[in-house]
């Protein structure tokens, strides 16, 4: 089959959809989807259409990103544009059905928004909600759009059309289109992606690989997982011409195991992509040979950077290796290498398709198109978004996350997962570019962005990272073994009211020589959170140690429970819940816990009915109660 | 070598280009801290104590930047001080911290690196964090494991993987918690390990060490005594006791590797059991006598049995002037050519092969050769059990893309490194390597120009393989043709190829066709006269080529002249003033006949077991029961000193100076280490002391070097060879003149056959001596251990614990049909005799084939194997015999 062949075989397929009779209910079925319940949806509805004997498409697609609104469901119904249903459940998504399908009530109570032409009556465009307003659809142009499924969808919609002009193209010329575009690794450490494959192509050697790196071990990020289960072909068509520029005939996908769904829509995408020539032997009819192979990870957080990802492909253990020789010389099994993020290749297959200067309107003067975050912690939108680079933290918080839950005060985003900083309210302003991060002395990174409110406090979230850190250090380098264990105990002691006034100097002290004395980018960037945390937050940690008081009330062996005997009932609730029996009291007497007992869980503060409020949460201030339990005045 | 000046620390050094910073600094007595470079070793920068500052204020680690001209490097300064020294700090805090009890203090790079940065260790020690304390692992008889001395350098690691290829341990855990270990963290003993030592020679701290680690006063040069490499090293001795060894990096077969024997398996020189006096049987028990006294009564009973009574077997183990010394002893004193050595079990087959079609019996390359070989075909060999150094080298060879063919029906360790493996059932070698010829001339893959230059009988030969169409060769050996094919395209097409081959090629009744066909394949490709391709025979023993080379054979004089030659023989005549006895005599295995038949009388057997070296041990102890005069020479009063009438005391290797040839032909010194254990005396003074008081003459040698000059002047392949030159070069036979650099590669120009031709031998497939019936429905094969060599080995307690493979192996479906369980207790039994053993299920043994290990004393796998022997070498078919496995209830 020739490309028009195939483009207009899907375009037939793709436009059934759109334009038959028969409605069709679009599925946010990624595994974000699915933890929200969307395969019970699904069940609901296929229940639901037989019983109302509606004939009706049913499709899964990928994740469109607005986490905070799963499951959703898209219904596409004849003549209508398409309407987007958010936090739906079985029983909601019946009567959705029969609402809307038969009795012609689009529900606007339920819809989130309508995408395409025409107007629904009371229910907004979905992308001029404020979510979605500030982002552009560049690599998640698909997402949430087509079935991850066929590769009919994918075609359909502009997809290998990339590729059938990259391999109409000098690879020399490849590459400057990638330059034009001003395309920076998307994988965190920003390198220009066009001198990367320059590099790689001009080594001379019969064999070279290229590797599209899909470890995604960051807590909190999810954006590669997304990708590969929404649109894995764009990342296959950026392979195969990132291939074909470097002259690579055999690459990889190195993805966690733990991203079962996305393998799975790998493993169908390929067989598809062979069907159609799209990879394999002469691809296309151009001469071109590429074949491409899933390598499932085994759990290690350090088989993300790069050395250590290949030599898990050679079947070694994941440890990194000094560079140089860097992998664009000698990587998998010693021959050159080309090594980027599943991002970076879902850019390249567009770039090819409109054009590097199209790409390079997004952005800044350095950074270039735009950049996709997994936006999480204590906002009120959470979920995956796409924004043009350079856009403010503060937009990005503000306005698409719809600020903080709850109406409470910001206090610090971090950036970059377990590698990155805390950067706080001051810096709101900054722009999310890979200069502006690094300089407030965080990292772009592959994509986490955790929002935190005041009632987090710095010290604790900094021991979270670097405990993440410390246990998945390969242990090869000893400032990154020991050095950050060194610092995690430091951390610990601080947390635990135990702290020196030296302790933080000693924090820096380390973290300077973790940062730099470290092997690879694991342990470069591990004390990043520590050290923007002290940066920022510097009287936080003095509180800590010379008042033993943790300003957030989070850190347990600084805070202290106590209960208000002018405020107690004597109503047992507390007395009953709490799991270590340090609550004594009785009916109508106070209650009084036992600090020693005391386990600091909070349950008590819980439970405690809102009416009463008896229970306080303090910390470095001691409050007289009574030291037994006394009759409650008045009774 | 192109040089480069630098400036390290205000000095300016000169440095070759290539070498790294920290290489130029150590080089010029500059120090660096450092723990995880190794000089043996790619760096690895993982320690990251080696940084340095260069001239922009860079820091970098210096191991991995290579030399720059006018660089200007400073090792100390507040920058590096600032990144440095908190690493120090964390890594000291958290090492075991009590140097006293340590066997590493004063040899430990983490003390040096203390010393140099004057680190207050009472501060550092605040640092210290709580950790759980592993165990040590003490499991290996030879070093222990401390993982709280361990700083995870990785330079153990690295030795493993890269420098012996066994890649037996290797980081496990993650974070904090990472830490060196085997293969599912189990104990060393109960891994992948081989002991080899070579991870704790290089631990820069105590973490892996030596059990009973002490440093010794003296150090000699000397060579191994165990496998035919012939592993050079310096014995390091204290009180009259050898404490340690460290392998010679300058010499070429070794390169300065060990394996667990050479490395650990020495104490046997000071074994309590060693004898301390001659012994004399009086009333049936031996009892201690002067030296006088026994050889006074040998030299009165000898005087009644010269001739073809008497018969000598002389030792694999004892030097070459030893050996010479022997055969000389036979030939002159008691006027019989009756000599042989335990070569004839192993080695004989190469000798008369190669002797017949190329010239010369000996290997035609050199070990070294090996690392740069395109292609290896290992057949019949278990080369990492028996010569594990050459194992070593093999696995290098294929991590740097050598291809390796190996044909054995067990699996052995090189299966898995393997391109191909070749399975024939057993002793159908001859018709799978017809096959592997037949397919390369069909598709002309041979090399036609060598074969018409230099070879002749190609015809007849080519004629021959008519007989081995593929089809019929997969039938016989059960290989399928594909893969047969696959094999012979490999070997033919990738050169440089050597063969490498061992007993599983030559003992069987027609091992010198195994040979012929093994020399058909390489006269077919060239692949011989070449670097690094050519014929490898391993050799088991340290100086079975050497006992050879000195003529202790029945038909050759030394150098291997032979004995039917009338005017050889006359030049020996005239060299040694005797008229020589012109019959060539009897093998060894036909002398244990003749004993039997009467015809011959008296044995003098030097430093052998034939009761556990030869096959079908019953008959060879029938034998030594009834020999009129049975006169052991040995170090311990071993199984055949039980049959013996007289025990002459040997000195061991350690306790004299000499020569051992090695497989490759080198010949190289050992050194006297220690004084003499008790009385005992070196073999060759026994001989020419007892020569003397049976009026021999020419027996007056005061010192090895001058029997080395008479073998000089008798075997002219030795022509160039001398102590002096010993000390000073590296030699490798043939050396003719003292001119002569000696030979590494044979038959460049031309081979050593009369007509400068090499022949082609046309060959045709025979069943072997014994085949399974209904009785004895499965095939026993022989193999090699590790930990085993020899009687030595079984004198050091460590290799007799790490070496209990006191089993037989079982596939798992014999094991099945005949209901036995790993573990069970199985008797052996073939039509000359049963043993016991604890069975073995694995599927490394193919289905129909049971295997044990040959060096046992305990379960003489030799009562039961064929006697049968090949009808030109005379070599038994040990290596294979028909048997049935009754499970024990």
């Amino acid at each position: 089959m020739t490309f028009e062949e195939i483009e207009k075989k899907a375009l037939l397929e793709w436009r059934v959809l759109e334009q038959v009779e028969k409605p069709c209910l679009l599925v946010g079925a990624a595994t974000c989807g699915r933890s929200a319940g969307a395969l019970a949806v699904i069940d609901a509805i296929n229940k639901t259409l037989k019983e109302f004997n509606i004939e009706a498409k049913v499709i899964q697609v990928g994740c469109i990103g607005l986490c905070y609104a799963e499951p959703m469901v898209d219904i596409i119904k004849p003549g209508r544009p398409r309407i987007s249903y958010g936090n739906l459940t079985p029983e909601i998504v019946s009567q959705l059905i029969e609402d809307y399908l038969i009795k012609d009530n689009t529900r606007p109570d339920l819809a989130l928004g309508y995408i395409g032409d025409g107007r629904v009556d009371g229910i907004p465009a979905l992308f001029d909600l404020p979510v979605l307003k500030p982002q552009v659809r560049i690599v998640l142009r698909n997402c949430g759009f087509i079935d991850p499924e066929n590769i009919n969808h994918y075609v359909a919609n502009d997809g290998y059309k990339g590729l059938v002009r990259a391999l109409k193209m000098e690879p020399e010329a490849i590459i400057q289109e990638i330059k034009k575009s001003g395309l920076r690794g998307r994988g965190g450490a920003g390198f220009p992606t066009w001198l990367k494959w320059d590099i790689c192509r001009r080594e001379l050697s019969p064999e070279k690989y290229i590797i599209c790196n899909a470890d995604e071990g960051d807590p909190g990020a999810f954006m590669n997982r997304s990708l590969l289960e929404g649109d894995p072909h764009s990342v296959l068509e950026g392979m195969v011409i990132g291939a074909y520029a470097i002259g690579a005939n055999q690459g990889y996908i190195y993805c966690r195991a733990e991203y079962p769904l996305a393998l799975e829509r790998l493993n169908i995408a390929l067989p598809q992509m062979e069907e159609y020539g799209f990879v394999g032997d002469n691809i296309l009819g151009s001469g071109f040979n590429f074949h491409i192979k899933i390598k499932e990870g085994a759990g290690a957080f350090v088989c993300g950077e790069e050395t250590a990802l290949m030599a898990s492909i050679e079947g070694k253990r994941g440890m990194p290796r000094a560079r140089p020789p860097f992998p664009a010389q000698s990587g998998l099994w010693g021959k050159p290498t080309n090594i980027n993020n599943v991002e970076t290749w879902a850019n390249v297959a567009v770039i090819l398709e409109k054009g590097g200067e199209w790409y390079a309107q997004y952005g800044t003067e350095t950074s270039k198109g735009s950049k996709t975050f997994a936006l999480v912690g204590k906002v009120e939108r959470t979920g995956l978004i796409e924004v043009p680079l350079g856009i403010k933290l503060g937009e990005v918080i503000y306005e698409v996350a719809g600020g903080i839950l709850k109406g409470k005060q910001f206090k610090a985003v971090q950036t970059g997962g377990p590698s990155g900083g805390c950067l706080p309210v001051n810096l709101l302003d900054l722009p999310v570019d890979y200069e502006s991060l690094t300089d407030a002395g965080s990292i772009m990174g592959s994509g986490g962005m955790i929002v935190m409110d005041e009632d987090t406090c710095v010290v604790d979230i900094a021991e979270y990272f670097l405990s993440f850190t410390q246990a998945e250090s390969c242990g090869k380098c000893v400032p990154c073994r020991v050095g950050t264990k060194q610092m995690l105990n430091i951390l610990e002691r601080i947390s635990k009211g135990e702290g020196k006034l030296e302790d933080i100097e000693q924090l820096e002290r380390l973290a300077n020589t973790v940062k730099s004395g470290s092997l690879c980018g694991l342990g470069q960037t591990a004390p990043n959170p520590v050290l923007t945390t002290i940066r920022y937050f510097r009287s936080e940690y003095e509180e800590h140690i010379n008042k033993k008081r943790c300003p957030a009330l989070v850190c347990r062996k600084l805070i202290s429970f106590y209960i208000l005997p002018d405020k107690c009932a004597g109503c047992m609730i507390c007395l009953r819940n709490c799991p270590v029996e340090a609550i004594r009291g009785g009916k109508r007497l106070i209650h009084v816990i036992d600090q020693d007992k005391c386990i600091e869980c909070g349950t008590c503060l819980d439970v405690c009915p809102k009416r009463f409020s008896a229970v306080v949460k303090v910390s470095g201030v001691k409050i007289e109660v009574p030291r037994e339990p006394i009759l409650v005045k008045g009774s | 070598m192109d040089k480069v000046t630098l400036t390290i620390d205000s000095l300016n050094v000169v440095a070759e280009r290539g070498m790294t910073i920290l290489e130029a600094a150590l080089g010029n007595g500059i120090y660096i801290p450092h723990l995880c470079y190794h000089p043996d070793l790619r760096p690895a920068g993982a320690c990251r104590l080696c940084i340095v500052e260069i001239e922009d204020g860079q820091l970098v680690t210096a191991s991995r930047v290579p030399v720059k001209g006018r660089i200007v490097v400073r090792t100390r300064s507040p920058e590096v001080d600032k990144m440095l020294r908190p690493i120090v700090e964390v890594l000291i805090a958290n090492h075991h911290s009590d140097c006293r009890g340590c066997h590493s203090s004063g040899q430990c790079e983490l003390q040096k690196i203390i010393a140099h940065l004057r680190i207050d260790r009472r501060r550092v020690r605040l640092l210290k964090l709580p950790k759980p304390e592993p165990p040590r692992d003490t499991s290996n008889p030879f070093f222990d494991f401390d993982p709280n001395k361990c700083v995870l350098c990785g330079i153990c690691v690295r030795t493993c993987k890269n420098i012996t290829g066994i890649s037996a341990i290797d980081f496990i855990n993650r974070g904090y918690a990472t830490k060196i270990g085997t293969f599912g963290d189990k104990p060393f003993a109960h891994s992948r390990c081989e002991s080899c030592g070579e991870c704790v020679i290089r631990c820069p701290v105590g973490a892996l060490i030596a059990k009973k680690a002490q440093r010794p006063k003296h150090k000699v040069k000397s060579v191994c005594p165990y496998c035919g490499v012939g592993c050079g090293f310096y014995l390091g001795t204290r009180d009259n006791v050898i404490i340690n060894t460290q392998g010679n990096t300058d010499n070429p077969a070794n390169k300065g590797n060990l394996c667990v024997k050479g490395r650990f398996g020495l104490t046997f020189v000071t074994s309590p059991e060693r004898l301390t006096s001659p012994l004399i049987k009086k009333n049936g028990e031996l009892t201690k006598v002067s030296w006088d006294e026994a050889l006074e009564l040998v030299a009165i009973k000898l005087t009644k049995y010269r001739g073809e009574q008497f018969a000598l077997i002389t030792s694999t183990k004892c030097t070459n002037e030893e050996n010479y010394i022997a055969q000389k002893f036979a030939r002159v004193v008691m006027n019989t050519n009756n000599i042989d050595s335990g070569a004839r079990l192993c080695h004989t087959p190469n000798l008369r092969v190669l002797h017949e079609t190329i010239g010369i019996g000996a290997m035609t390359n050199s070990i070294e050769e090996i690392d740069k070989t395109a292609c290896i075909l290992a057949i019949g060999t278990n080369i990492t059990q028996a010569q594990p150094v050459i194992g070593f080298r093999i696995r290098k060879a294929v991590r740097n893309g050598s291809k390796l063919i190996v044909i054995n029906p067990k699996e052995n360790d090189l299966c898995r490194l393997a391109n191909i493996w070749l399975r024939p059932y057993p002793v159908t070698d001859v018709a799978l390597l017809m096959g592997i010829c037949r397919l390369i001339v069909e598709e002309g893959l041979l090399d036609t120009t060598f074969i018409k230059k230099r070879c002749e009988n190609f015809d007849e030969f080519k004629k021959s393989l008519d007989d081995f169409p593929l089809g019929r060769v997969e039938r016989i050996t059960g290989v399928p043709q594909e893969m047969i094919a696959a094999a012979a395209r490999i070997y033919a097409t990738i050169r440089p190829a050597a063969i490498l081959w061992s007993t599983g090629i030559t003992q069987h009744s027609q091992g010198t066709d195994n040979v012929f066909a093994l020399v058909n394949l390489a006269l077919l490709t060239g692949n011989i006269g070449k670097p690094s391709s050519g014929l490898y025979p391993l050799l088991g023993q340290n100086n079975a080529q050497g006992a050879c080379d000195m003529g202790c054979l029945p038909g050759f004089y030394p150098g291997y002249q032979m004995v039917t030659d009338a005017e050889v023989r006359k030049k020996f005549e005239v060299a040694w003033g005797i008229s020589l006895n012109s019959e060539p005599g009897l093998a060894l295995t036909e002398i244990f006949q003749a004993v039997l038949e009467g015809k011959v009388k008296v044995l003098y057997i030097i430093g052998s077991e034939p009761i556990l070296s030869m096959a079908d041990s019953q008959k060879v102890k029938g034998a030594l029961e009834k020999v009129a005069i049975l006169i052991a020479q040995d170090i311990f009063s071993n199984e055949t000193a039980k049959f013996a009438h007289v025990v002459l005391l040997a000195a061991s290797f350690a306790e004299k100076r000499g020569t051992f040839t090695n497989m490759e032909r080198r010949v190289q010194k050992l050194n006297k280490a220690i004084e003499p254990i008790g009385d005992s005396l070196p073999d060759w003074k026994i001989i020419c002391e007892l020569a003397k008081r049976l009026d021999g003459k020419g027996f007056d040698f005061s010192s090895p070097e001058e029997i080395m000059s008479e073998i000089a002047s008798v075997a002219p392949m030795y022509g160039g060879i001398s102590y002096n030159r010993l000390d000073k070069e590296r030699l490798q036979w043939s050396c003719l003149t003292p001119e002569d650099l000696g030979t590494s590669i044979l038959y460049g120009e031309q081979f050593h056959t009369p007509n400068g031709k090499a022949k082609f031998t046309p060959l045709e497939y025979k069943r072997p001596a014994e085949t399974p019936d209904v009785d004895y429905p499965l095939i026993l094969t022989t193999e090699s251990n590790l930990y085993q060599q020899g009687t030595l080995s079984h004198k050091v307690a460590g290799l007799n614990i790490l070496g209990s493979k006191n089993f037989v192996e079982i596939n798992s479906k014999d094991a099945a049909d005949l209901g036995v369980n790993d573990g069970n207790i199985v008797q052996v039994i073939s039509r000359r005799g049963e043993i016991i053993a604890g069975a073995k299920v694995t599927d490394a043994s193919p289905p129909g084939v049971v295997t044990m290990s040959f060096h046992f004393i305990e379960n003489q796998i030799n009562m039961l194997t064929n006697p049968a022997l090949d009808p030109v070498a005379k070599t038994p078919a040990a290596k294979m015999c028909p048997v049935r496995i009754v499970p024990q209830t």
